[in-house]
């Protein structure tokens, strides 16, 4: 599957990151090399193979449903880049919405 | 002996005696600290004045008769990925140069508990994404034994601190090969524990399924007494094991007579430099000697180790780092400066097309990333990104991940076969730096011997095995079964005990402060 | 199926107009328990803002999840009452996507593999207003609540506030197949949702404080004249803040699509699934920004969270202490206390602990029926007028039945009975002692028999016109028997007063 600009230009965008024309050339030249690279995978047959998510298998770990101590509030903000002492702050999220 | 030199078991040995103080030690690690730094660059933040509090506590603790901790008085540096309260906590990246995290790493309480002295932070490729210590935004680290040359990454400043005699110990991370790779180009001693052996709670994360923490010391003896304190189960990490930690630095004793040890052919391709494939046999020799014997083993997956690394690897960064967007924490882009120019459009257009233009909140995102990570992070975030996307999910990833688990099964049919896996850590001695800057695939494959290991979740430790004609170590390579690290570290010291390689010293005297 | 007329807004006309309305309901439930669900954080409403975070929560670097246990067995316990199959083997994934009130830019969510499936739920109408429906569930599956993000329009380009107490809270999101057909039935089976949820202790479904939310998703499946059905396109309906807004927004949303449909003939696949927010003081829905790429989540599993695997033995011992879900409680009810279906939905509707109450009056009474009559009349009248809870109403079960059997042994007239109770209410203080307060006393049969002679031989007039024939006269007796002494029974004067009068 070979990647093109456009497809970089896009994948930068769902990835939340700013790239000047210039290093969009270099991405994309970069990242073709690199799935080219990658798709020595398609070698190998794995048909029947379950995908390994978890190297070592551990299942059912749960905790209790006790509190423990949160973070006081000025922790909570000490390492925001903007806030008011109560909130953080973001520009106006005008009219957007996230999901769910 | 210069406390800067002897070793962490000598250290903890001699406070405890009283034969030396906790404030000695600590001293001289900072000062030699101090005097090489500047050349070296392996610290990105050194506590002098937390380091020498902790060591005159542990001092006074001692002179009224307190039981002191299993580490006390022992110099060891941090590497810069793990969280430690209220000291900068960067991963070497200008998205968290200011960040001060306000908790400890569960790895940091265990050796604060244990007394030893934290020293400071070390340099390492940003977010641990590196072969050589050149992606870091604070400059790279220039390994000790040619400071032309690149210590390895990702922990090149924890395994240049150490080769240095900085400290005697470090933590260091391994997601790749982090922790091995380097640790063989600086000639030193490195472990990667198995997948859950210790804690990752307080570890920024790189690749949650591939990364553990692990000891960088001169020898396995001194891994393995740090070892001791930092494993264990924590209920605060849902993948970390609940199996017992062995006493490991009192399990070295056993012989390794009747120990297998497994030889893959296929790693000595010509892609090994020779020198190091001469002193990989040469070890093999020296465990043959010792009461192993050697087998010939086939790894039939390993090859597409490094293809398959990096694929899972990249995946798990990019959701990892999705986190770093500017707002609750790390750098945010200047807001005015947009706010501004979106002023100027609305000025110049009637109404801007709102499905074109992104909004100030999307370019603040955009701007504060990419002006915090570097290109190596934004690469793989884009690789990861993009494979992860809607219909290349099942192309990449699964694929990726049905690898994994024929790689995995290599290592288990193997270990019916054998006991240890022994081979090379890295495919060269340490290179120059920039030699392998300008192509980022050629960096990549620096992990060809290390990857499976994390892929595998097993265990694995390098250590020095010779000396390259021009005075650059060479590295040794063995992998265990899971949770088989006393045999993993019983091996390596009896290696140590027969050999001298890792106590050989770069030659520093001549080395400067840069101006 | 034929649905009622939705009658265009701006129209004058009435036609009717066959269509089918189908609705389909999202469902998000916060879970109650007192951590988050990967964290200890509390999850109590209404704490000052970031007061509840914690590294896991904020997602700063370094910090792992641990799943909170008793989530869990909530939600396995909520999707078997949802008659749900639930999986043996369940995983965590991350969506991911990038707003403010997500701090680490990904939500823990079950994409593939959520822990139930296949489940429904039926929702009766006892008033008959519509036949019993059977709604589908998709699934259900569990996943962390993200922050609030406060917008001040007033202050023009002001910054946003972000709160992240919320990130973390249990959430529970349950997706029903599209079985709804009218509005009015999706309010019902969210009220009959929640007081499952509410019997189960799962949830306190409370929409104000956020603890239930709604998403609706609804289209018109419209005949055509040349026999095919011309489906229109979903619309998804968020912002919705109470089942009545629920039942108004879906009222208005199918009306609008009727309109749009006949102007345009847009049909379903033409265009991608518009989302709306509901307006509710203009009542109107209204299209909200379309953006393309927030769909693409680039799901994959939680390397943090390991896998679930449920047992058959594990899941009894997650549901056995559950308790009876209110279908099969009214029908228990029915049956056992020979109550109608009415007068037991009207009991369940109250909640479990009325239940209780009346299932203890009618114990000792061994009358449903009469149990039934004063719990729905007076006990829900006394509980109104002191906006008190049943848990902690003044009277208890055996106090009321002790009033009650004395007016079925004729001690008390039933309005006599209800200035008792009332007074009971007021004081705590039991029957007895409040009729003896009262003065209100059984009045003996020597008694009550020299009064009525007295009576009679005082009203010559009324004895009289009864002897002539007309009986009824004999009520103008009863008021004078009540002032004489208020504590007698009218029905055994009237029948004494006779009596003697047919004697004479």
């Amino acid at each position: 599957m070979a990647i093109s600009r456009s497809d970089v230009a896009k994948v930068a965008s769902l990835a939340r990151l700013e790239l000047s024309n210039v290093e969009l050339d270099t991405m994309t030249r970069d990242l073709q090399g690199i799935v080219g690279f990658i798709s020595s995978l398609d070698e190998l047959d794995t048909s029947g193979v379950e995908p390994l998510a978890h190297p070592l298998g551990t299942q059912n770990v749960f905790r209790e449903d006790i509190p423990t101590d949160s973070l006081s509030l000025s922790e909570a903000l000490q390492s925001a880049p903007r806030h008011d002492g109560k909130y953080f702050l973001v520009p106006a999220v005008l009219g957007e919405t996230g999901s769910a | 002996m210069h406390p800067g030199d002897m070793s962490a078991c000598e250290i903890a040995g001699a406070v405890a005696r009283g034969d030396i103080s906790a404030f000695e030690c600590t001293q001289a690690a900072l000062s030699r600290i101090d005097r090489l730094n500047g050349s070296i660059n392996a610290f990105l933040h050194i506590d002098a004045e937390g380091a020498i509090a902790s060591a005159r506590s542990i001092d006074s603790r001692r002179a009224r008769g307190e039981s002191l901790g299993p580490l006390a008085g022992v110099p060891i540096a941090i590497k810069d990925v793990l969280c430690t309260r209220n000291v900068p906590t960067t991963c070497a990246s200008k998205m968290l140069k200011d960040f001060r995290p306000p908790y400890d790493a569960f790895v940091v309480e265990r050796l604060r508990t244990s007394d030893a002295v934290i020293v400071g932070k070390t340099n390492m490729d940003e977010f641990a994404m590196g072969g050589s210590n050149e992606n870091s935004a604070f400059g790279p680290v220039r390994n000790p034994w040619d400071l032309s040359r690149a210590p390895g990454g990702s922990s090149g400043g924890s395994a240049a601190c150490v080769a240095a005699g900085m400290s005697p110990i470090a933590l260091g991370s391994d997601t790749g090969g982090s922790i091995r790779q380097p640790a063989g180009l600086c000639g030193i001693t490195g472990l990667k524990p198995t997948y859950g052996r210790v804690s990752r709670r307080g570890l920024i994360a790189f690749a949650s399924s591939l990364d553990q923490v692990g000891p960088m010391a001169r020898s396995a003896a001194d891994c393995a007494l740090v070892l001791e304190t930092i494993a264990g189960h924590d209920p605060g990490d849902s993948t970390s094991l609940k199996a017992d930690v062995p006493p490991y630095s009192r399990l070295l004793e056993e012989s390794l007579a009747g120990v297998r040890i497994g030889r893959v052919a296929a790693h000595f391709t010509e892609g090994l430099n020779p020198e190091v494939a001469r002193a990989v046999d040469e070890a093999f020799a020296v465990f043959r000697a010792a009461g192993a014997t050697i087998h010939d083993i086939e790894m039939p997956h390993a090859r597409w180790g490094v293809p398959t690394y990096y694929l899972v690897a990249p995946c798990e960064a990019s959701s990892n780092l999705a986190r770093y967007d500017g707002v609750h924490f790390g750098h945010r882009t200047d807001t005015a400066q947009i706010l501004a120019s979106h002023a100027a459009d609305r000025t110049q257009k009637n109404n801007i097309d709102s499905d074109q233009a992104d909004s100030t909140l999307v370019e603040m995102y955009r701007k504060s990333r990419a002006e915090g990570f570097g290109s190596e992070v934004k690469r793989r975030i884009m690789l990861g990104t993009y494979a992860l996307s809607a219909g290349y999910y099942d192309a990449y990833y699964l694929k990726a991940l049905k690898v994994r688990r024929l790689i995995r099964q290599d290592y288990l049919n193997a270990f019916e076969k054998v006991d240890l896996i022994g081979g090379p850590v890295s495919a060269t001695a340490a290179f120059p730096l920039g030699e392998k800057t300008g192509d980022p695939l050629s960096m990549y494959l620096v992990d060809l011997y290390t990857v499976t290991a994390n892929l595998a979740g097993v265990g694995g430790i390098s250590f020095p095995c010779g000396l390259s004609a021009s005075g650059l170590p060479l590295g040794f390579q063995l992998q265990s079964p899971a949770l088989a690290e006393p045999l993993l570290l019983r091996a390596a010291d009896r290696f140590q005990r027969i050999t001298d390689w890792h106590q050989r010293r770069p030659h520093l005297e001549g080395t400067l402060q840069q101006p | 199926m034929m649905a009622a007329a939705s009658q265009p807004t701006t129209s004058a006309t009435t036609d009717v107009l066959s269509y089918t309305i189908v609705i389909g309901l999202e469902v998000h439930v916060q879970l109650l328990t007192r951590t988050k669900l990967f964290c200890g954080c509390s999850t109590a409403f209404g704490a000052a803002p970031n007061t509840q975070t914690c590294p896991v929560c904020l997602g700063l670097p370094g910090s792992l999840p641990v799943m909170n246990h008793e989530a869990f067995i909530l939600a396995v316990r909520a999707a078997k009452a949802l008659s749900c199959r639930i999986a043996e083997f369940t995983k965590w994934d991350r969506k991911h996507y990038f707003y403010p009130d997500l701090p680490k830019g990904y939500q823990i969510s079950q994409f593939d593999l959520p822990f139930s499936s296949d489940g429904k739920l039926l929702v009766c109408d006892s008033k008959g207003r519509f036949a019993p429906r059977t709604v589908g569930i998709v699934r259900v599956h569990l996943e962390e609540d993200a922050g609030k993000s406060i917008h001040d329009e007033s202050t023009g380009c002001a910054d946003s506030r972000i709160d992240l107490n919320r990130t973390g809270v249990p959430l529970m999101e349950i997706v029903t197949q599209p079985d709804l057909r009218s509005p009015q039935e999706a309010r019902a089976w969210l009220n009959e949702l929640k007081l499952l949820l509410v019997y189960l202790k799962v949830s306190d479904c409370n929409m104000q404080e956020g603890s239930l939310r709604v998403d609706a998703n609804i289209n018109l499946h419209i005949p055509l004249p040349d026999g095919r059905i011309a489906k229109t396109p979903i619309v998804e309906i968020k912002n919705v803040n109470s089942f009545r807004s629920v039942e108004r927004a879906l009222l208005y949303e199918a009306s609008r699509q009727w309109d749009e449909f006949n102007h345009t003939h847009a049909e379903i696949g033409s265009s991608p699934k518009q989302t709306r927010g509901w307006d509710d003081p203009a009542g109107v829905t209204r299209a909200q920004r379309h953006k393309e790429e927030s769909s693409d989540y680039r799901y994959f599993p939680e390397p943090d969270l390991v896998p679930v695997t449920v047992s058959e033995t594990e899941l009894s011992l997650m549901t056995s202490a559950q308790g009876e879900t209110p279908a099969l409680l009214r029908s228990r009810l029915e049956s056992q206390w020979s109550i109608s279906a009415y007068d037991a939905d009207v009991l369940v509707n109250q909640g479990i602990a009325f239940v209780g109450y009346f299932e203890r009056l009618a114990t000792i009474l061994s009358d449903g029926k009469s149990a039934s009559n004063w719990m729905q009349q007076d006990v829900m009248r006394m509980l109104n007028e002191n906006t008190v809870a049943i848990e902690s109403f003044p009277v208890r079960a055996e106090g009321l039945a002790a009033l009650i059997a004395q007016v079925s042994s004729g001690a008390f007239d039933t309005s006599r009975a209800r200035d008792i109770f009332s007074e009971m209410v007021k004081t705590g203080r039991s029957a007895a002692e409040v009729a003896a307060s009262m003065g209100i006393a059984d009045v003996g049969d020597d008694e009550l028999m020299s009064l009525c002679r007295e009576l009679v031989a005082c009203n010559p007039k009324i004895v009289a016109d009864v002897k002539g024939g007309k009986e009824q006269a004999a009520a103008g007796l009863l008021g004078q028997a009540k002032k004489k002494n208020p504590n007698v029974n009218p029905g055994k004067v009237r029948q004494l007063c006779l009596e003697l009068i047919r004697a004479m």
